[in-house]
């Protein structure tokens, strides 16, 4: 009776959470979008009937699918040398990686403009070195755009989940293969994949559906000759107001993202077995030969260029005067923090100004709630999942939490505004609705980090612990909660991440009086004018700093606090 | 059933926790007035409102005109404000058809010209406007010793091959007003010649306003010395300059049926509790005070010809005499067919 209770009891607050807070809004704007339109099926048949909209799927699907691959291909290796060697700067590095994931679109795209812009630092230097008339490469507006960007956005998935795991696993059973004259392809393909398997799965499902979801990079950084399912439901609600159409595209969006997590959910029971988890510490290696370190060395500088150049550049950019490579302006070229001093400035009264430090208080304390919130909703789901992955609730539950990855934000936006509508669920207006909009996005990530690290721990150990009189908090607190320390953090850094930058929610929860920072980032970005151009650059940098130090104190923590055992 | 009533008690408690600081107001009444993100306004202004009618201003933003306009739309039985502001002639049809606003026939329309009242019923009252017309950067045309283009069919002379950025109608709101004023000025049966003209004279095409702005255009680094933004963006561009400067570095084309004029008005939203205040608040929008304080605020222009602009302003200002007009039912009715055209036009 008891083991039938507990798992119901895990999935209750995440059910109840979902169910008022995803559920029921999309429900509702699903069900009045399609009760615009002639019929439920019309749509559908309408949207599939359209061969530029099947050109939109099927392009979604493509970009999708290939920046994942690439995410991968860069961030297998990254993640396999973070967990299994040790080099200077790897928190850096790791905090570094993490930077991109909260930064808006428009600052991104910003920053690759610096770069590879028609005038930035490549192009520029490529045509004085060698003479040339135009710019030789062509970065906005192209397919290269979309993939570098996706990149840059989700390696930190695949470095975090997959070489969070790694760095875990005892590496015993690569040693004995080896040792019984495995090469190390062997060894990779037949040892470790399958142990790496469960994250791998894990991160490759997140990096994919955020792809497959991706609004801003495809709009900024794609231009105008690329639409995804989401920037065109986007224009069917706003430009268009086709509710029908915009509904059976949310709706087509949702099944894709809910066949795949099926897929997975199939797919990471399978592959998921109990291992053996050691300290990092101790799976630590040493580079085979020479020629092994120095590749190893040179795959990590690049990467950290990759990173570091644009930010870089933007950082650059605020406390440089624009201008004075065209000699136009009267400004002294050189450096200045004038945009930041401007930054606490209003000098028209706007009713709506917000200091950085009001925007940045705004913003910690929203990503605090969002933390708080994600975890004490997605522990108990993660719990479940983790224990009773055999049970029939569960099976069918673990996709569910997937979903709200997958909603289009548009829709959802308005399904807010539709469904809680009526007091007590009047919450339209309420600052309350950016955690919550933010936890369900944090969600996944939460689950997603916590259920493969779960899983692995050997019932053995809970079975030694309550054979010898453990109650089940105790088993809790001494087995589990130490074994899963590391992906706890793991997972609040997401959710703190996801808070910080997240944009989409944010705005379209209406009290402007508390913006965070990206909302005030966009803000300045859309007013004409060099000085607030530059304070925009000035705030980037600012949350660039508080991402990338929050990152680089969670990773202090984990060694102070939690210990590894 | 359990969870059933722990989800309603969370929601009461979130509920209560987020609505206590708006509710507890005492003495004034509470004016909530929805509008999109752009919009700005002086705090003294305001406080002056506020201190008149004892009243606490609250005020929404719901996205971009279309976003807000779609919220209006779908909140109309539950509304989520008295008063909503911010939509334009291109979203206009779309709230009157969604039937959100209460008719109201403020005094002080009477000193407004009638070319901005776009709704005879006086549901949606104008209150201030900015003309989208093409800007271009006055250095690179001294530099390469060429004349500015003068008009639109200029854009088609082989001189302005390559130099002209604009924004996707689909996604920009200047993009739909600059093909609007193609629409408005070659017709219907002439515009996609004129831009199949700009495909071969090499236009470049870019999805925001931002990117056309500060990636494309050349005075901020870009390539294109050709770039679809504001009248108000040469004095807007003085104003917000790092260093001061005497002269703009940005002109705008004025030539008549080159710009498209967009006008934004307000309403009271439909089941208002309290509409003697909404009509104060729209009064207020229309009179001086609120009118003198748009142009630095939002960069765009009072309706009333009475309101005094800022000196900044008038100095650099050049206006355009006559727009290109289409109507907000046209634009209704054929948003969608034009800006397909459009895209088979010029993206495919």
């Amino acid at each position: 009776m008891r083991a039938k209770i507990i798992p119901l009891f895990f999935w209750l607050l995440p059910l109840a959470f979902l169910a008022v807070f995803y559920f029921y809004p999309l429900g509702s704007i699903l069900a009045l979008s399609f009760s615009r339109g002639e019929s439920w099926l019309q749509p559908f048949v309408d949207v599939l009937g359209n061969r530029g909209l099947r050109g939109v799927l099927g392009f979604t699907f493509w970009q999708a699918a290939l920046s994942t691959l690439v995410t991968l291909a860069v961030g297998l290796p990254a993640a396999y040398l973070a967990a299994r060697h040790h080099f200077r700067g790897k928190s850096l590095l790791r905090a570094l990686s993490g930077v991109p994931f909260v930064l808006p679109t428009l600052v991104v795209a910003a920053a690759f403009d610096a770069l590879l812009g028609p005038r930035g630092w490549v192009n520029l230097s490529a045509t004085n070195l060698f003479g040339l008339d135009n710019p030789p490469l062509q970065f906005v507006n192209t397919f290269g755009a979309i993939l570098v960007a996706h990149v840059f956005y989700n390696l930190t998935i695949v470095l975090r989940l997959v070489g969070d795991f790694w760095a875990r696993l005892s590496p015993r059973i690569e040693q004995a293969a080896s040792s019984l004259g495995a090469t190390p392809w062997q060894v990779f393909r037949k040892v470790t994949l399958p142990m790496i398997s469960p994250a791998l799965t894990a991160a490759a499902l997140l990096v994919f559906i955020f792809d497959f979801t991706s609004f801003g990079v495809i709009l900024v950084l794609g231009g105008p000759r690329f639409a995804t399912l989401e920037t065109e439901i986007y224009y069917q609600t706003v430009a268009l107001f086709d509710l029908p159409t915009a509904g059976a595209l949310a709706l087509i969006q949702l099944l894709c993202t809910l066949a795949l997590t099926i897929l997975y959910t199939r797919l990471s029971a399978r592959l998921s077995r109990p291992l053996e988890l050691r300290a990092p510490q101790a799976v630590a290696q040493r580079f085979a030969t020479r020629r092994a370190k120095w590749a190893a060395s040179a795959f990590l500088i690049l990467l950290a260029i990759f990173f570091a150049a644009p930010l870089g550049g933007l950082a650059l950019r605020s406390i440089s005067r624009v201008g004075a490579e065209r000699g136009q302006i009267a400004a002294q070229p050189g450096l200045t923090l004038d945009y930041y001093l401007a930054l606490g400035e209003d000098p028209h009264g706007n009713v709506f100004f917000a200091s950085p430090g009001e925007a940045i208080r705004t913003s910690l304390l929203y990503a605090g709630a969002t933390v708080a919130l994600a975890l004490a909703i997605g522990l108990p789901a993660a719990w479940a999942l983790a224990r009773r992955r055999d049970a029939l609730l569960s099976r069918l539950l673990d996709p569910l939490l997937m979903l709200p990855l997958g909603t289009s934000a548009v829709t959802l936006g308005l399904g807010f505004v539709v469904a809680l509508n009526s007091p007590p669920l009047d919450l339209r207006t309420s600052p309350v609705l950016v955690p919550l909009a933010h936890s369900l996005v944090a969600l996944p990530f939460v689950v997603r980090s916590l259920t493969p690290a779960l899983r692995s721990i050997r019932p053995r150990l809970r079975q030694a612990a309550a054979v010898l009189g453990a109650a089940p908090a105790q088993v809790l607190r001494h087995i589990d909660l130490p074994l899963v320390g590391r992906a706890l953090l793991v997972a609040a850094t997401f959710a703190f991440a996801i808070s910080l930058g997240e944009f989409g929610a944010t705005a379209l929860i209406a009290r402007p009086e508390f913006p965070t920072i990206p909302v005030l980032i966009y803000r300045l970005l859309a007013q004409p004018g060099a000085a607030t151009y530059g304070q925009a650059m000035a705030l980037s940098t600012i949350l660039m700093l508080l991402a990338g130090g929050g990152m680089l104190a969670i990773e202090k923590l984990r060694v102070a606090e939690i210990g590894e055992f | 059933m359990k969870v059933l009533k722990k989800a309603l008690l969370l929601v009461v408690l979130v509920g209560l926790a987020g609505c206590a600081p708006t509710e507890s107001g005492g003495a004034p009444r509470t004016l909530t007035v929805m509008t999109h993100d752009s919009f700005a306004v002086s705090e003294e202004v305001v406080a002056g409102f506020e201190a008149e009618h004892n009243a606490d201003v609250v005020f929404l933003k719901l996205g971009d005109a279309g976003e807000a306009t779609n919220r209006a739309v779908l909140s109309a039985e539950a509304p989520l404000a008295d008063v909503f502001y911010g939509v334009d002639n291109t979203f206009l049809s779309r709230a009157l058809d969604g039937d959100i606003f209460e008719a109201y026939a403020s005094p002080l329309l009477a000193g407004i010209p009638d070319e901005f009242e776009l709704d005879p019923e006086h549901r949606a009252l104008p209150v201030d406007y900015g003309d989208v017309c093409l800007n271009y950067d006055l250095a690179y045309f001294d530099e390469h010793n060429l004349a500015p283009p003068a008009t639109l069919e200029n854009l088609l002379k082989p001189e302005y091959k390559g130099l002209l950025v604009v924004q996707n109608p689909a996604t920009s709101s200047p993009g739909l007003a600059f093909l609007l004023a193609t629409i408005g000025h070659f017709g219907e049966d002439g515009y996609l010649a004129f831009w199949e003209g700009l495909v071969a004279n090499e236009v470049s095409v870019v999805n925001d306003w931002e990117t056309a702005f500060y990636t494309e255009y050349s005075r901020w680094g870009g390539e294109r010395p050709i770039v679809v933004s504001y009248a108000s963006s040469p004095p807007v561009d003085l104003i917000f300059a790092e260093e001061p400067m005497d002269a703009p570095v940005t002109a705008a084309v004025v030539a008549d049926e080159s710009c498209f004029r967009q006008i934004e008005f307000v309403g009271i939203l439909k089941g208002t509790q309290q509409r003697d205040l909404a009509e104060a608040w729209v009064d207020f929008m229309l009179s001086p005070t609120f009118q003198e304080d748009l142009p630095l605020q939002m960069f765009v222009f009072p309706v009333s010809p009475d309101a005094q602009l800022p000196a900044e302003f008038v100095d650099f200002l050049v206006e355009p005499q006559e727009t290109a007009f289409v109507s907000p039912q046209d634009i209704a009715g054929h948003r969608e067919e034009w800006i397909q055209a459009w895209t088979n036009t010029v993206l495919r």
